[in-house]
C-alpha cells in the first residue's frame, strides 16, 4: 500500500495574514504544517501500517524551497518527500496547484491512494482533491471522516448536509479528509531526528513537465480588481462578569425581543 | 445586461431545490438574460418547479446513477457547455457543488472562482470574495474566457421568487465520466436532527472549547439553545475533538449561519470559525478570555465563565416565561 500525502505549509494561522505587494497571500515569513493536513498524514501512516507493507510519500509546493512544515510531517513518519519549490509558482490557484500534485503523483510512481485535506487553511478552495482526480483519471472520494481499505477498494463515511453517505471505489483513488478522522500523532523526538535525514526529493515545475503558463499567476488567470477592508462591526460593549454577566445577556435579548 | 446565459448547477434536499440553489437563481437572473440550470439527482420534477419559479427557463437533468452526483455530471456538463457556451455556471459552496466545480475545471482547463459572497456585471462578471476571516474583501475578474466557473458561500444572496412557471425538463444523455464514476455510494444515513436547522434559525447557539468536556455541550448550549427556541451549533475545535458532530459545525468548513442573534459560548473566534457567523445580525459573546477575537464582532461581550454565566442565564429566561 503506497500512499501519497499532499501537504501545504502555510503562514502560522494565529499569526494575522497579509498580502504581499501582488496581492497574492505574503508567504515570506515562517511556513509552517498546516494542522489540516496532519489528519491525512496520520491516515496515511495507519493505513500503511494495517497493510504491513509501503510507504507515505509527501507531495508539497511552495515558491521558495521551504521544509520546516514538511519535516513535521516526516518526523510523524513519512517516508519521504517531493517537494515542489518554483518562483513561477508564487499565485498559483486550485487548478495549477492540482496540475502540479498530480505530476508528482506520477513521479512517485506505483501509488494506490492519495490523501488530502478536504481544504487548506489558507486558501479554503476545497476543490485540489477532486481536480487531481480527475487530472489523473481516478475516482475520487471527497469530505470523508472515516476510511477503510479492504480487498483492494476504499471504503469511506462521506459527510453530506444531512448526515453521511458510504462510498466505496477501486484502487488507485483519491480521498479527501476532514479534519478530526484520526487524532495526528505528535512526532516522537527519534523521529524528529530521523526526518532530518529523510529524502526530500527537490524539483521545479519545469522538471515535472510543466510550462510556466500553466502555474502560478499566469495559470490562475483572473484579475484583482480591487481589494479593501470589510466594513467593521460596530463596536459592542464587553463587560467583566461580576455576577450580572446573566442579566445584561437577557437584558440584550429583550431588547431583541427573543425573550 | 452585458452576460448572456448562467447556468446554475441545482442541488436538492427533501425533494425540492436547495436554498443556496434559490439564491444563486436570483442573482443569476438579475445579471443574465437567459438563465439555465442542470441537476443530477431525484425528484427532478419538483426541482424544475422551484428552479422555475426562481426564473430558470429550462432544467438539463442527467442521472447520477449511484455515483457522486457532482462528479459524475462534470462529464456531461462538459459537453453541454462546449455545445451550448453559457457565459458563467455558478455552484453553490456545497459537497456536491465542489466535486463538480472541480472535476469540471479540470475537462474545461479553467480555473475556479470558490468561496464567492457577491456577483456583480461591470463590464463582464466580477466575482468578490472575503479573505482573513472576511477583514479584506478582494473583487476578481476572471480573465480565462468563457464559462467562468464560479462557487458561491450559501446565504451570499437573498432568494426571490420570480413568480415563473416550471422549468421545462430536458434529459440529457450522460457523457462517460470515466473512473470518476467508480466511487458508489451504498448507503446514505441521515442524522437524525432536533430542533429548527442551524441554517434556518433565528437564534443559534454555538459552543467551543470553552464549554470544557462534552459533558458539557448538552446542559450549557443545548439547553440554552432550547429555551430561546433556536439551534445549536459548534466550533471546529470541538468537532474536531469529536463531542458533537460535524452536521453541527459552524465556519468555514462547516455551515454559514446568519439568524437575529448568534450566541457563542467559550469559542476563541478564531477565523475558520468568523467565516461562518460574522454576518449574524447581533452576536452575544461569552468567554473567560477578555481578548479572545469573537469580542471583536460581539455586540455584547461578557468576560466570564460560561459554566456561571449560562445555567444563570438560563434560570432567568426561565422565570421570565
Amino acid at each position: 500500500m503506497n500512499v501519497v500525502v499532499c501537504v501545504k505549509q502555510i503562514p502560522d494561522p494565529a499569526v494575522p495574514g497579509a498580502l504581499a505587494a501582488d496581492n497574492t497571500l505574503d508567504r515570506s515569513g515562517k511556513l509552517i504544517l498546516d494542522e489540516s493536513d496532519s489528519y491525512g498524514v496520520e491516515m496515511a501512516l495507519q493505513l500503511v501500517d494495517a497493510a504491513g507493507e509501503g510507504e507515505v510519500t509527501l507531495v508539497s509546493m511552495v515558491p521558495n524551497g521551504e521544509v520546516s512544515g514538511l519535516r513535521t510531517a516526516l518526523a510523524m513518519g513519512a517516508a519521504k518527500a517531493i517537494l515542489v519549490s518554483d518562483d513561477a509558482l508564487a499565485g498559483s490557484d486550485a487548478l495549477s496547484t492540482a496540475k502540479v500534485l498530480a505530476k508528482c503523483v506520477e513521479r512517485a510512481g506505483g501509488i494506490d491512494l492519495v490523501l488530502a485535506a478536504t481544504e487548506a487553511t489558507d486558501g479554503y478552495t476545497g476543490t485540489v482533491p477532486a481536480q487531481i482526480g480527475e487530472l489523473l483519471g481516478w475516482p475520487s472520494l471527497t469530505f470523508a471522516k472515516h476510511i477503510e481499505i479492504a480487498d483492494g477498494k476504499v471504503k469511506i463515511q462521506r459527510q453530506t448536509e444531512a448526515g453521511y453517505d458510504v462510498v466505496e471505489s477501486s484502487l488507485p483513488a483519491v480521498v479527501s479528509v476532514t479534519a478530526g478522522v484520526v487524532e495526528p500523532r505528535y512526532p516522537s523526538f527519534k523521529g524528529i531526528m530521523a526526518a532530518k535525514s529523510k529524502p526530500v526529493d527537490q524539483v521545479t515545475a519545469g522538471d515535472l513537465g510543466l510550462d510556466a503558463s500553466q502555474v502560478g499567476w499566469a495559470g490562475a488567470r483572473q484579475e484583482i480588481v480591487n481589494v479593501a477592508q470589510a466594513p467593521a462591526r460596530q463596536a459592542g460593549e464587553k463587560f467583566e462578569d461580576d455576577g450580572t454577566g446573566a442579566e445584561k445577556v437577557v437584558g440584550f435579548l429583550e431588547q431583541l425581543k427573543v425573550v | 445586461m452585458a452576460v448572456g446565459k448562467i447556468w446554475v448547477y441545482a442541488e436538492s434536499a427533501e425533494g425540492k431545490a436547495t436554498s443556496a440553489t434559490l439564491e444563486l437563481l436570483t442573482k443569476a437572473r438579475e445579471l443574465a438574460s437567459t438563465v439555465e440550470a442542470l441537476y443530477a439527482g431525484p425528484d427532478a420534477d419538483a426541482v424544475a418547479a422551484s428552479v422555475g419559479e426562481y426564473g430558470a427557463s429550462k432544467l438539463m437533468v442527467i442521472d447520477p446513477g449511484d455515483g457522486l452526483p457532482g462528479q459524475v455530471a462534470a462529464a456531461t456538463i462538459a459537453q453541454l457547455a462546449a455545445d451550448q457556451s453559457p457565459d458563467a455556471i455558478l455552484f453553490a459552496q456545497s459537497y456536491d457543488g465542489r466535486d463538480a466545480i472541480a472535476r469540471l475545471s479540470v475537462k474545461l482547463d479553467q480555473p475556479v472562482l470558490t468561496n464567492g459572497m457577491s456577483l456583480s456585471d461591470d463590464n463582464g462578471l466580477v466575482f468578490g470574495t472575503a479573505i482573513f476571516g472576511g477583514v479584506t474583501l478582494v473583487d476578481v475578474k476572471p480573465t480565462g474566457g468563457a464559462p467562468a466557473l464560479i462557487a458561491i458561500r450559501p446565504k451570499s444572496f437573498a432568494a426571490e421568487s420570480a413568480g415563473g412557471g416550471a422549468a421545462a425538463i430536458e434529459q440529457v444523455a450522460g457523457a462517460d465520466a470515466g473512473r470518476a464514476a467508480e466511487a458508489k455510494v451504498l448507503e446514505r444515513h441521515v442524522e437524525e436532527q432536533q430542533g429548527p436547522k442551524l441554517e434556518e434559525a433565528s437564534v443559534v447557539v454555538s459552543g467551543g472549547r470553552g464549554i470544557g468536556a462534552a459533558e458539557n455541550y448538552a446542559p450549557l448550549v443545548e439547553a440554552l439553545a432550547k429555551e430561546l427556541k433556536g439551534a445549536w451549533g459548534a466550533s471546529r475545535a470541538i468537532v474536531d475533538a469529536g463531542w458533537v458532530p460535524y452536521a453541527l459545525q459552524v465556519g468555514q468548513t462547516g455551515k454559514t449561519v446568519k439568524p437575529k442573534v448568534y450566541v457563542a459560548l467559550g469559542i476563541s473566534g478564531a477565523t475558520q470559525h468568523l467565516v461562518g457567523m460574522k454576518n449574524s445580525d447581533n452576536i452575544i459573546a461569552v468567554n473567560k478570555d477578555a481578548e479572545a477575537p469573537i469580542f471583536s464582532v460581539a455586540d455584547l461581550g461578557i468576560v466570564g465563565d460560561v459554566h456561571k454565566v449560562v445555567p444563570a442565564l438560563i434560570e432567568l429566561i426561565k422565570a421570565k416565561k
